[in-house]
């Protein structure tokens, strides 16, 4: 089943830079897909299409069954709620506590609150942030507020995980365990995972999908275990 | 029971962010507190002398002495003369032995001396208490009804009265003025205090938004807070008008300088100016909160 089709899409910012060209790609559910490209590339682009941060163009996408492109903003807010998005800088709400965090995810559904306690301790087990449920993010590590950021992306179990580049602030120790998780996560949920990466030693490591881009176009697209190295 | 749920969860939110954005809300709240107080004082000031006004306006009276020697005929011409008059409001009529009879239940002394006088004896005159519509023309009334036939005496405090109503006039034009225009300058001051809070939000209401909450799920809490900011900062406003007001007003025995000059009571004036700070609160916490998101909510 499709979980991604773009298709002859274009994105070009209002102050007329042109950021992706002609870009054609079908991404299966539960595939782990990894994003790379020099900077400026057009890597973050392509995925806030996706998320429905910025309107292509020009092109088609279908996201999950649902035509982004064609989305009206008010309604934003429901592709929102059936993807998780992971960030270099966590995106953590500051005044709320780990736990808060992740239910904000769900509360805004308006599911019971039964539910909410149950999903938020069940993911916090998950990324083994359970004793840390009552902390603010200021007070954890830059490792243990991502695994915060992707209990949170996860708590409403979406369809698919979109994250760019989420090991970006950590070492590598660090980004090895994130990566675990998002490989969990691929596997035991089946969660269609997306993830833009300047970190070729883990796109090496992983052996999954690798799309790469450059100055906006899809250049090449290695199917999983054919990627061997690529200097961006 | 969605919406209930998102109501709740949005006045919770709105409870939580005032306590954890602790030093924000106070900058937003000691804003609304000094408008407030401003409001309240302008408030209180422009009402008493409104007060001192109307009271003044409603005790002047031109007293008119008639001659000693006036009879039934004379009397009722004068009457016929005064209804003449356009700026007469009414009059009442007091004969010799009234008057008479009102100095002797006043002043005991009067009593002993008035008392032994025979009628015919009486020095007092029949008067006249006179209420005219408007007055600032007090005087020229006072000189046309001198004209009239039999006339004796017209007294009105010449002078005094109008020199008090010009005074309070100035006084209440300025105060309204000067709260007019203070008012707009702190509502504007808050409005952008509460602007900025939510800006440095901005970042916040992203957030939000990247995870999936709609535009009202992020609106309402803010709208919330704005309320309860705006009530919180109606707090020490009310305190100066209902205790600060009260204590005024007892401190003055419930004037100003002479009797003449009455203050308003404070009940229930101070309850309905607390009203109207209160009310003034919420509104341009609400609207400011409100007005500050929708900037950011915008896709
Ligand atoms: N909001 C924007 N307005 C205008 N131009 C933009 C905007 N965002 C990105 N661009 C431009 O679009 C191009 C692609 O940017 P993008 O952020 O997608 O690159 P990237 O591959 O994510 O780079 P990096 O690896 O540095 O994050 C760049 O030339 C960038 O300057
Ligand atoms: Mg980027």
């Amino acid at each position: 089943m499709e979980m991604v089709r773009m298709k002859n899409v274009y994105k070009t910012y209002p102050n007329g830079v042109g950021a992706i060209y002609d870009l054609n790609l079908v991404i299966e559910k539960g595939e782990f897909v990894f994003i790379i490209g020099g900077s400026g590339s057009g890597k973050s682009t392509l995925i806030k299409m996706l998320y429905r941060e910025e309107k292509p163009s020009r092109g088609e996408i279908i996201l999950g069954g649902v035509t982004v492109n064609k989305l009206r903003n008010s309604k934003v807010y429901k592709l929102r709620r059936k993807i998780g998005v992971v960030f270099q800088d966590y995106k953590l709400l500051p005044k709320l506590t780990v736990y808060e965090n992740v239910a904000f995810a769900l509360e805004v559904t308006g599911a019971d609150s039964k539910t909410i306690r149950k999903r938020v301790i069940d993911v916090l087990t998950k990324v083994g942030l359970r004793h840390k449920a009552n902390t603010y993010p200021d007070k954890l590590s830059g490792g243990e507020q991502q695994r915060v950021a992707i209990a949170r992306a996860i708590v409403n179990d979406p369809k698919i995980l979109i994250c760019d580049e989420p090991t970006g602030n950590l070492d590598a120790t660090i980004s090895m365990e994130i990566m675990k998780c998002l490989v969990d996560i691929n596997k035991e949920l089946g969660t269609t995972v997306l993830m833009v990466t300047h970190d070729i030693d883990i796109v090496k490591s992983m052996k999954k999908r690798v799309l790469l881009l450059k100055e906006g176009r899809l250049v090449k697209d290695y199917p999983e275990g054919k990627f061997k190295n690529e200097t961006i | 029971m969605k919406l209930f749920r998102a109501f709740f969860r949005s006045i919770r939110d709105a409870f939580k962010s005032v306590v954890r954005n602790f030093s924000l809300s106070l900058a937003s709240i000691s804003c609304i507190t000094i408008t407030l107080i401003i409001i309240a004082s302008a408030i209180l000031i422009s009402f008493n002398v409104k007060n001192f006004t109307t009271e003044i306006e409603n005790d002047v009276t031109i007293v008119v002495f008639l001659d000693y020697d006036v009879v039934e005929e004379d009397r009722i011409n004068f009457e016929n003369e005064i209804k003449k008059l356009d700026n007469i409001d009414s009059y009442t009529f007091k004969s010799k032995s009234e008057v008479t009879q009102e100095m002797i239940d006043e002043y005991d002394t009067f009593g002993e001396i008035l008392s032994s006088w025979e009628e015919n004896e009486n020095p007092l005159k029949d008067t006249y208490n006179i209420k005219v519509l408007d007055v600032n023309k007090i005087g020229e009334t006072a000189s046309l009804i001198k004209k009239i036939d039999r006339v004796s005496l017209v007294q009105y405090g010449e002078g005094l009265v109008e020199q008090l109503l010009q005074v309070f006039g100035a006084v209440q034009n300025i105060t309204i003025i000067a709260a007019v225009s203070l008012i707009l300058v702190t509502v504007f001051l808050i409005i952008n205090t509460i602007k900025l809070t939510i800006f440095s939000r901005k970042r916040e209401i992203s957030i939000m938004r990247l995870v999936g909450a709609s535009n009202s799920r992020i609106k309402f809490p803010f709208v919330i807070e704005g309320i309860i900011l705006g009530i919180i900062g109606s707090i020490i406003p009310i305190v100066f008008t209902i205790w600060g007001y009260g204590s005024l007003y007892t401190h003055f025995g419930g004037q100003l300088f002479s009797p003449i000059i009455k203050l308003v009571k404070p009940m229930p004036f101070a309850m309905y100016t607390s009203a109207i700070l209160l009310i003034t609160g919420v509104i341009v916490g609400m609207i400011g909160s409100a007005r500050a998101v929708r900037r950011y909510i915008k896709i």
